[in-house]
């Protein structure tokens, strides 16, 4: 049996996991239209293949995956492209973005799939990566980084142990829960698939202990298939655990190292729900193009788990919930603790969509920021070992340098310090904007890094040049003057040393003359003529410059 | 549909606020006031009351002053607690003025001359304590004898009447009702080359002996003890500061006990006389001034309990609490700068 350790911090917090979980997880209906944002993974944007007016069918690939850290897009039904524009996105900017909208025909008519099934055995890891890649797989437990990136920026041989996520540690969400009691069967499947990519010796399924229904889920479908190389382990109903480097110091009791990543410490970590996607790519060849959504809270009707396409609108969701009740007041994407305010319920559902969680007026209106006291609550929850208080004091003082000093970057915005705040100072907040504001600075700096390193390269390549000329003219004239010698007659005089000599002495001389020749008529001038004559000068040497520049 | 109240995460937060806190702590203190009116009277009733109505009354002109919410602040009860404290600090018979003076200086001059709540260096009740103590020593020395061992205990009548307006009943003087604390009155006798195996023999000072520490004064520092255990068990205040504290008094005092315990009182002594408990648990603890950060808290604790030692041992002041507190005030900054612990995954780096 594992010994399992504890991470320093964390809040026991009221799970409302129940809310959600009455009912079996329901297929949400395919709506008119589709507003699938291009941009939904960390990464770079995928290249769009589609155009206004064109047939797609389900599962096509719609915008491909750039080269780098990226991820594709799929149509997640049939229809036809009605719009490639900017709308209104679920992002905590509040900004819109680059969607692809489908009109869909109702006939969810596939593109050819070719399922591997369990033939995948026999495929080298690069195809599977492929296939990964291809299928537009990013991280669904939040941070929705591209899946195959992250298998592949491990050394295989590396990893000693593979943890997948079924922590689900925010309250109110059970997207993962629901997925785990449903499809346990395909969820190892899943796993399966990432075990023979990474050759990692220990495999486990950690889920937090306030599920007990996905932990019997999982382990009978374990073993069922008499599977003995994947464990299920449960671990203490804490929040945050399910923060990558939380859960793993749970499992092994190590540290990720601050700047490091888990692959540092021979660990790789998966969502369920990622593995859940794995498996759809590479038994169904489905790509991603629909997740499990938690639609609860205290202010909608009926609560409770959807299988929707994304690019759903979230009010279809809300609909087919039986509505808001009398006192909803606001709209959150994700979990209570790290979730965003939504401005309207008018937005597509993507790959990071979670949950939709409904508010009543009391979840959005804080009470009043008091002075901090100084009473150091923030500090004892900090899973990240941070001072939040001090913090607080440096970013909202604007002395961003202490601020990291105090190891702002560390903080991974659980929010516990705000929940425990007895003065009800939303410290994450200033983090999140201490955090903005230090990225632009640096944007900014190295601008001026860039345009001072631009000038500096012109400098000397104009010095380099200047040098170059005058070396051609330097050889120029000792040709020259070594020609005139011979054409004399003097042999003598070809001495090729004193032919130099002779070359220095007279390009000295020229330089002299140059400089002590004036223009002439320039004695005397009035002051507008003088004038002139400096403009026309600046002019020339403008123009100069650029040529140079050119 | 539309919503526009958007919020930053987390989008929970909890309920309760600052003012609940400083409700607690007032609780907790319930159990030693009791006692401490048991042993000294009226005395602290009439304390209470000027310092309660003199602290509301300042802080609220303050606030007025600067144009803050009025009723928020002063909701959050945090002068009712510096008030409280002070009270339980100054001697029972003190002159009503000596207690105003304490308490203006503690709201203006320990609070709000820099910005009020949250941003106070030293300890406002502390601030106020040392201001009279410096000022009007003679006074502050005057405590009454316990009631068990007072032959003499004043009524409510003759107590107002002795505070507020120095009249004492006609067939009593000065000296037949107040005495000086244990401390005091050790300190008194060593310096007369006695030793304290020859306390007995002093018929006044014996009868202040008690079984733990000091007649009176042990049972008051238990019931205050009691409190700051239950505000521990709530999560009000941190194990840290008082844990210092108690600890490196017992230590302290342990040492030179077995040096030499003709010439020091023993550990238990310590932790039991005068305003021990009180200042471990209610005044050390006052988040605002004291250290934030984890290990901090141990140090600022341990160098109260340092300095109390110190000042009680060596010092001109017969305890030294108040100065132990505002030195240790003085040092926070600078340990909580030394004291920043290792952020998740930096453990191993230097
Ligand atoms: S919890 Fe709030 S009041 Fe307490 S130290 Fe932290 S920021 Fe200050
Ligand atoms: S939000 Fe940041 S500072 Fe606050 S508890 Fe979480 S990690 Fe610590």
């Amino acid at each position: 049996m594992l010994q399992l350790s504890k991470f320093k911090g964390g809040l026991k917090l009221d799970g409302h996991k129940h809310v959600s979980t009455m009912h079996a997880i329901k297929q949400a209906r395919l709506p008119e239209k589709l507003v699938i944002p291009v941009q939904q993974h960390i990464g770079l944007a995928p290249e769009i293949l589609v155009s206004v007016g064109e047939q797609v069918l389900k599962g096509q690939c719609i915008a491909r995956a750039s080269d780098g850290i990226s991820a594709s897009i799929h149509a997640p039904s049939s229809g036809h492209i009605s719009a490639i524009d900017e709308q209104p996105v679920a992002h905590p900017s509040g900004l819109a973005a680059l969607c692809i909208t489908i009109q869909t025909d109702g006939k969810e008519q596939w593109c050819e799939p070719s399922p591997l099934a369990e033939s995948y055995r026999e495929r080298s890891n690069k195809q599977l990566l492929n296939i990964i890649r291809d299928a537009g797989i990013v991280g669904l437990g939040g941070a929705t980084f591209p899946t195959a990136a992250k298998l592949q920026s491990c050394e295989p041989e590396k990893i000693q142990m593979l943890i997948i996520n079924g922590a689900e540690c925010e309250p109110y969400i059970t997207c993962d829960d629901m997925l785990m009691r449903e499809r346990a069967k395909d969820i190892v499947l899943g796993v399966q698939v990432l075990q023979q990519l990474l050759t990692a010796d220990q495999t486990i399924i950690a889920i937090e202990d306030n599920k007990p229904e996905a932990i019997l889920s999982l382990q009978q479908a374990l073993q069922k298939q008499a599977i003995d190389n994947i464990q299920v382990i449960s671990i203490p109903t804490r929040y945050p655990t399910g923060g990558e480097k939380q859960l793993i110091k749970v499992i092994t009791g190590k540290e990720v190292p601050a700047n490091g990543r888990p692959a540092d410490i021979g660990i790789l970590c998966q969502n369920v729900a990622t593995a859940y996607s794995v498996y759809r790519a590479v038994f169904l060849d489905e790509p991603l193009i629909s997740r499990i959504v938690t639609v609860t809270g205290d202010a909608i009707n009926q609560p409770g788990n959807f299988e929707v396409l994304i690019g759903t609108p979230m009010s279809e969701l809300i609909e087919q919930s039986g509505g808001y009740t009398d006192n909803i007041a606001g709209l959150v994407m994700g979990g209570p603790m790290m979730g965003f305010s939504l401005p309207s319920d008018n937005l597509p559902v993507t790959k990071a969509c979670n949950c939709i969680l409904t508010q009543i007026a009391e979840d959005t209106q804080s009470p009043p920021a008091q002075a901090c006291i100084r009473c150091g609550e923030c500090t004892d929850v900090c899973p990240a070992n941070l001072l939040p208080q001090q913090l607080y004091w440096y970013c909202s003082s604007k002395n961003f340098d202490r601020a990291q000093d105090l190891h702002l970057f560390d903080c991974i915005e659980c929010g516990c310090c705000s929940a425990v705040c007895p003065s009800h100072i939303p410290l994450v907040h200033y983090y999140r904007f201490a955090k903005t504001e230090i990225w632009a600075q640096e944007k900014e700096r190295q601008k001026s890094d860039n345009a001072r390193q631009r000038h500096e390269f012109r400098e000397a390549r104009i010095a380099h040049e200047k040098a170059e000329r005058e070396e051609k003219l330097r050889l120029k004239k000792e040709m020259l003057a070594k020609k005139k010698a011979e054409e004399a007659g003097q042999p003598g005089d070809s001495d090729p040393k004193k032919a130099a000599i002779e070359a220095a002495l007279a390009r000295v001389k020229a330089k002299k003359d140059a400089a002590t020749e004036k223009p002439k008529n320039t004695d005397n001038l009035t002051e507008q003529q003088q004038q002139k004559i400096n403009e026309a000068d600046q002019r020339r040497q403008r123009t100069i410059s650029k040529d140079e520049a050119k | 549909m539309h919503f526009n109240n958007a919020t930053s995460s987390p989008h929970m937060m909890r309920d309760d606020g600052i003012s609940q806190l400083m409700l607690q702590v007032l609780i907790a203190l319930i159990p030693g006031t009791l006692a401490m009116f048991y042993f000294f009277g009226w005395g602290l009733v009439f304390n209470l009351i000027i310092a309660i109505s003199v602290a509301i009354a300042t802080e609220a002109a303050v606030l007025k002053l600067r144009k803050r919410a009025l009723k928020s602040t002063l909701l959050d009860l945090s002068a009712l607690v510096t008030a409280c404290l002070l009270a339980l600090a100054l001697p029972p018979l003190a002159p009503w003025w000596l207690t105003v003076i304490a308490t203006l200086f503690a709201i203006l001059l320990g609070k709000h001359l820099y910005g009020g709540l949250g941003f106070n260096p030293f300890n406002p009740a502390m601030v106020g304590y040392v201001v009279v103590m410096i000022s009007f020593p003679r006074e502050m020395t005057f405590w009454l004898l316990p009631s068990t061992i007072n032959p003499a205990a004043l009524n409510i009548g003759e107590t107002f009447n002795l505070m507020f307006l120095s009249q004492l009943p006609a067939t009593m003087s000065w000296d037949s009702i107040s005495s000086a604390t244990l401390l005091d009155g050790i300190k008194n006798h060593l310096s007369q080359d006695h030793l304290l195996s020859s306390l007995a023999s002093n018929q006044q000072l014996s009868a202040l002996v008690g079984k733990l520490s000091g007649t009176g004064w042990e049972w008051i520092n238990l019931f205050f003890m009691a409190g700051g255990l239950w505000l521990f068990k709530k999560r009000i205040i941190d194990w840290r500061i008082p844990f210092g504290l108690l600890t490196s008094l017992s230590l302290v005092s342990l040492v030179f006990y077995l040096i030499n315990n003709e010439q020091y009182l023993s550990p238990l002594t310590h932790l039991f006389s005068g305003g021990i408990m009180l200042a471990a648990f209610f005044i050390a603890t006052d988040p605002v001034s004291a250290s934030t950060t984890p290990r901090g808290r141990i140090i600022f604790g341990a160098g109260i309990g340092v300095f109390i030692f110190i000042i009680r041992q060596w010092g001109g002041y017969p305890d030294g609490i108040a100065f132990a507190v505002l030195l240790m005030n003085m040092a926070a900054p600078l340990i909580d700068y030394y004291t920043v612990p290792a952020a998740f995954g930096k453990r191993d780096e230097p």
